[in-house]
């Protein structure tokens, strides 16, 4: 084989979790090649156009932190900002941003450019090289063959993808799009379990035919949040605004009548969609009591003339969308740019990964994103992240890492999908995290930045910074608890700041632990005085994240701690590693039902058998004897 | 992997003794916080291995009782942790009061077997003592529901599950305003919400009060014979009796009616059920029988599931709840002629009733199980531990409740409602995330 067919990491898949492996390994170090269908449609948003929320803002913060491009991207790309459950408390605060479609794209563009080692190919991929359980490289239809040490799998809804509206379906990885079926039928024939799930999308809209004066504006926040750690709010590009807007009875009347000719009713669709993102077909038949639903009429970018009707996806036929959509309030005059449609396509159980996304059939052959049945953005490219730095660590026989659950949202997705599988496309929510309350979008680079250094995902300049900031969260933190507020210290203007007398003495930092309380007020007393930011410059997006950062440590002080405890406990648990070829109907006490699930999960260590439903401490007592029993001398 | 070094954890607490038997209980603490708490309780520890006679002291540095404690440091101990034995008076009562101050002090209450497993893990008791601590674990159940149903009253644990309903209707309302935060309804700001506080905190207090009064306790372990006809449960049933109690024939289905016995092994009041047996064609009055027998099932503590080694084991086994300790007994080996047939599976008992063979194992199994179960370690204090659960839950509640109303921290009810909904499911099997959200997208039209 020729020198410059060979890589050490080749990534299939121009999506978000496509680019946030490439990016990954080629940062780490390893030279990469990524094959998309389709150059120009790298970093799409084939659905709809924002990252973040709930979960899933966490989740890019993680990405972030580890020098990842989501980030970066959207603060490049976001024409309006919010912060989700504002008034909830830190822990469930989450960033959203609408996206210029343009925009982000040409920003993932760029920022993998950058990179010297990675290159950029534009092929389909037929077939995957394997011998003996080993990647070896992929077989393309006009290039021939590349050669890598590990490969990175990320499909989307290209695998043996299905477009259906109406009566009518087509072969098709997202609207205008070929799929890819010999590639589904190598996955197939490599004997992976493979299911069907179904996601949608709804009808596009002109922009200059829509009745904005009947819908109620949705300005984004003001100061507007920055996702990246290192963004700033002068990247962000023109703003602007969304509406909302609702059904009504007629709509309701028109759906019922139609719904005979959706193919989800009809049973021409079988296979299983996310129930947190219904169809509207979905929602009227389900909750019928409902009379209006709302829906987020949400612009596609700057220079688009496309809106973007978050809450209608259907795949009802065409005549009735138009019909539907115009019985809305200010959609009267609507014009339809492009149809809803439902797309079903491959997935494959992702109980068949080890968390590391490493299949276990296939030696470094990797699985990021919808192929392992998730949905989203951001659950891609955290899928892509892990897969891309672990493709890296195979090439070089280095040790895979995982991130924990206890320490990140992409802990808990790729613990939540190795060892339970997916029933429906999986989405991230913060009820997901047993440990919410530590794992915060203000702390994701606490928690994940050191990692990224370790793992060589973090440049120098960034590195400092972080250092830089976390000796003023410290530093801060102790000069606070070391104040001492008597009713002697406070003067009267410090008393009329606080608002109340305090009849006990006080530290500083006690006092923020006060909701009323933030960082500025109590800095704001003379008796405390204003921090010191050691010399060093920071941008004001940076100074805002400190102080955050302080208040939300004093405000959930006592939780943390707590949470940690729970930690250290259940850290022995996932210490423990259960053997694969362990046969659970020999292990005496279990009940069936517990083989059955330990069978099916094959849990790779108690932590993980802990988490899978039904799995109670008596089983995993049960399994810990066992352990014991057969290895007298385990290291 | 199992390290080689002590294995040693949290800390744990338990009554070693029988309740309320006896002059004095053994309270045993044992983990990593051993020697922290006792210095705590007694001052200075005394020399290992030593019995010492001290004041015990509560927080408030008052004396709630006098008596002796020997501390056993790691490794040379019962369990191979540090582990201190407090003697005090007898009586339940000053027993629960130092245990308490124990668990105030940072231990917690040991599940059922605990202080025996740590025990296997740092090589300190043999296989025979494990198996019959295997047989144990498996009968705490998947939905503790069981232990519930058996040492709780009727009433009680149905005030629990419905408290449990409750409780998972107010996290619905909880968690979906956390993760849904654009839907239409604010559910925090909801009447509904206020209501549904009011509802449980109300059904908390009902349950409480119900749990600390009146007799919620049975007594005896209840041990059931079972199995497909003719494979010797009336034998054995009648060889334990030693006496004719049960009619015993060689035809299948002869035991229609279930008999019961009340055998004393070694001080322990063990009750024995002899059942029909069960197969799949039975007439009418057999059928009866075993309706009877899965009737039965629901409430005993121990099976002693029965099976012919000359014939293909049962297919029946599913009558029994998965959840119910099971000693899978292998009777007539005394018909297998050459003896290395005789498998020597996992956990299994071989017995033969006619020649007598095999019996005093089943006994001693039977014996170790009840023996946990009597313990401050078994089911027994099961009760205790369910109403310490359920106090616990409560204050959880309050704290959310306190939260929310006074800081509007939903996040912090959230955290309390999820701390308290799992002391609750100590007694009535945990909620996963997976299966809240479903519950969620069920209840409220949620997704855009």
């Amino acid at each position: 084989m020729e020198q410059n067919n060979t890589y050490d990491v080749i990534i299939i898949g121009g999506g978000h979790a496509g680019t946030e492996a490439a990016s990954a390994a080629t940062r780490a170090g390893s030279k990469v090649l990524l094959i998309t269908q389709k150059l120009s449609a790298i970093g799409e948003m084939s659905c709809n156009p924002a990252i973040g929320g709930i979960g899933k803002g966490h989740l890019t913060k993680e990405i972030d932190a580890l020098g990842g491009i989501m980030a970066r991207a959207i603060d490049q790309a976001g024409i309006h900002f919010r912060v989700l459950n504002a008034s909830k408390g830190p822990a469930v605060r989450a960033t959203r941003a609408q996206a210029d479609r343009t925009l982000y794209k040409t920003a993932v563009v760029a920022l993998l450019k950058k990179e010297k080692n990675l290159s950029l190919l534009e092929e389909t991929v037929d077939s995957l090289i394997i011998e003996k359980d080993i990647i070896i490289g992929v077989q393309t239809k006009k290039s021939g063959n590349f050669i890598a040490k590990s490969v990175v799998l990320t499909t989307g809804t290209f695998l043996a993808g299905k477009i259906l509206f109406g009566d009518h379906s087509e072969e098709g990885g997202r609207i205008g799009d070929r799929p890819s079926n010999n590639l589904a039928n190598n996955i197939r024939a490599l004997s992976f379990k493979v299911g069907r799930l179904k996601t949608g999308t709804p009808p596009r809209l002109d922009k200059n035919s829509l009745d904005y004066k009947k819908m109620e504006k949705q300005p984004g926040d003001d100061p507007r949040p920055v996702f990246s750690f290192m963004g700033a709010r002068a990247e962000h590009p023109k703003q602007l605004n969304c509406f909302i807007t609702k059904t009504t009875k007629k709509t309701h009347q028109i759906i019922s009548d139609a719904l005979h000719m959706s193919p989800i009713y009809s049973g021409e669709i079988e296979s299983v969609g996310p129930r947190y993102c219904p169809s509207i077909e979905d929602k009227i038949v389900r909750f019928a009591n409902k009379e209006s639903h709302q829906i987020f009429v949400e612009p596609e970018g700057i220079e688009s003339n496309v809106i973007y009707p978050n809450g209608i996806s259907t795949s009802l036929p065409r005549e009735v969308q138009t019909e539907f959509v115009r019985s809305i309030i200010g959609f009267e005059n609507a014009e339809i740019t492009q149809f809803g449609y439902a797309i079903e396509y491959d997935f494959v159980d992702p109980r068949e990964l080890r968390p590391s996304l490493e299949t276990v059939k296939v030696s470094g052959l990797f699985f990021a994103g919808q192929i392992n049945g998730t949905t989203g953005y951001e659950e891609a490219a955290a899928q892509g992240l892990i897969a891309g730095i672990n493709a890296h660590r195979y090439s070089l026989s280095l040790d895979e890492w995982i991130p924990a659950r206890q320490n990140s949202y992409m802990g808990v997705l790729v613990d939540d999908l190795t060892s339970r599988g997916v029933s429906e496309p999986y989405r991230m929510f913060t009820s997901r995290a047993e440990y919410r309350l530590l794992l915060r979008e203000d702390n994701a680079d606490q928690r994940m930045t050191p990692l990224g250094r370790e793992l060589g995902l973090i440049d120098d300049y960034r590195w400092d910074i972080f250092n830089k900031k976390m000796d003023v969260v410290r530093k801060e933190q102790l000069r606070l608890e070391s104040i001492f507020l008597s009713k002697e210290k406070l003067t009267s203007d410090d008393k009329i700041i606080l608002g109340r007398e305090y009849k006990k003495e006080t530290d500083a930092a006690t006092l923020l632990k006060r909701p009323e309380y933030n960082h500025d007020l109590v800095t704001s007393l003379s008796a405390v005085g204003p921090i010191d930011w050691n010399s060093c410059y920071f941008t004001d997006e940076q100074k805002e994240q400190i102080k955050s950062q302080l208040e939300t440590r004093a405000k959930y002080s006592g939780y943390i701690k707590r949470q940690e405890r729970e930690i250290l406990k259940l850290e022995k648990n996932e210490s423990l590693m259960l053997p694969r070829d362990i046969d659970y109907s020999r292990v005496h006490g279990l009940s069936n039902e517990a083989i059955q699930k330990l069978q099916d999960a094959l849990p790779q260590s108690l932590g993980q058998a802990s988490r899978i439903e039904g799995i109670t401490p008596a089983t995993l007592s049960l399994l810990l004897l066992y352990l014991k029993k057969n290895n007298k001398r385990i290291a | 992997m199992l390290p080689e070094k002590p294995y040693i954890e949290d800390t744990i607490v338990a009554c070693a003794t029988g309740a309320g038997i006896g002059g004095i209980n053994v309270i045993r603490v044992s983990g990593i916080d051993t020697e922290k708490i006792a210095k705590k309780i007694i001052g200075d520890l005394p020399s290992p291995r030593i019995a010492t006679y001290k004041k015990f002291r509560n927080k408030k540095n008052e004396i709630i009782d006098m008596g002796l404690i020997i501390f056993f440091p790691s490794p040379n101990s019962f369990t191979g942790e540090s582990v201190v034995e407090f003697h005090s008076h007898g009586g339940p009562l000053l027993g629960e009061l130092l245990i308490d101050e124990i668990v105030g002090l940072g231990a917690r209450r040991a599940e059922p077997g605990e202080f025996s497993k740590r025990a296997f893990l740092n090589n300190k008791i043999d296989l025979i003592q494990a198996e019959a601590l295997a047989d144990l674990i498996s009968c705490v159940t998947k939905k503790s529901a069981r232990a519930a149903v058996q040492s709780l009253s009727g009433t009680f644990s149905e005030l629990i599950f419905e408290l449990n309903t409750k409780l998972m209707n107010l996290r619905l309302f909880v968690e979906a305003a956390i993760d849904f935060p654009e839907e239409e309804i604010d559910f925090l700001s909801d009447q509904e919400l206020i209501k549904n506080i009011e509802l449980c905190q109300g059904l908390f207090k009902s349950t409480l009060d119900g749990a600390t009064s009146g007799e919620i306790l049975r007594n005896g372990i209840q041990v059931a014979i079972v199995g497909p006809p003719n494979a010797g449960k009336s034998s054995l049933f009648n060889h334990l009796a030693k006496s004719d109690k049960a009619i015993v024939t060689n035809i299948p289905g002869t035991t229609r009616d279930i008999l019961k016995i009340s055998i004393d092994i070694d001080g322990l009041p063990v009750i024995f059920y002899d059942t029909a047996g069960i197969r799949d064609n039975p007439d009418e009055i057999e059928a009866e029988g075993i309706r009877r027998t899965k009737k039965l099932l629901e409430t005993i503590d121990i099976a002693i599931l029965m099976n012919d080694i000359t014939m293909n084991p049962s297919e029946n086994i599913e009558i029994l709840p998965s959840e119910l300790a099971c000693l899978q007994v292998n009777n007539k080996i005394d018909l297998i002629k050459n003896k290395s047939e005789i498998s020597d599976e996992d956990g299994k008992i071989n017995i033969s009733v006619k020649s007598n063979i095999g019996i005093d194992e089943l006994l001693l199994r039977v014996k170790k199980l009840s023996n946990y179960e009597f313990s401050g370690d078994g089911a027994f204090s099961a009760r205790t531990r369910h109403i310490r659960a359920l106090e616990k839950s409560y204050d959880h509640f309050l704290l959310g409740k306190e939260h929310l109303l006074t800081h509007k921290a939903g996040e912090l009810f959230a955290e309390e409602l999820r701390i308290a909904s799992e002391a609750l499911g100590e007694i009535t099997g945990k909620l996963s995330s997976d299966e809240l959200l479903g519950k969620i997208f069920s209840e409220f039209c949620i997704g855009k």
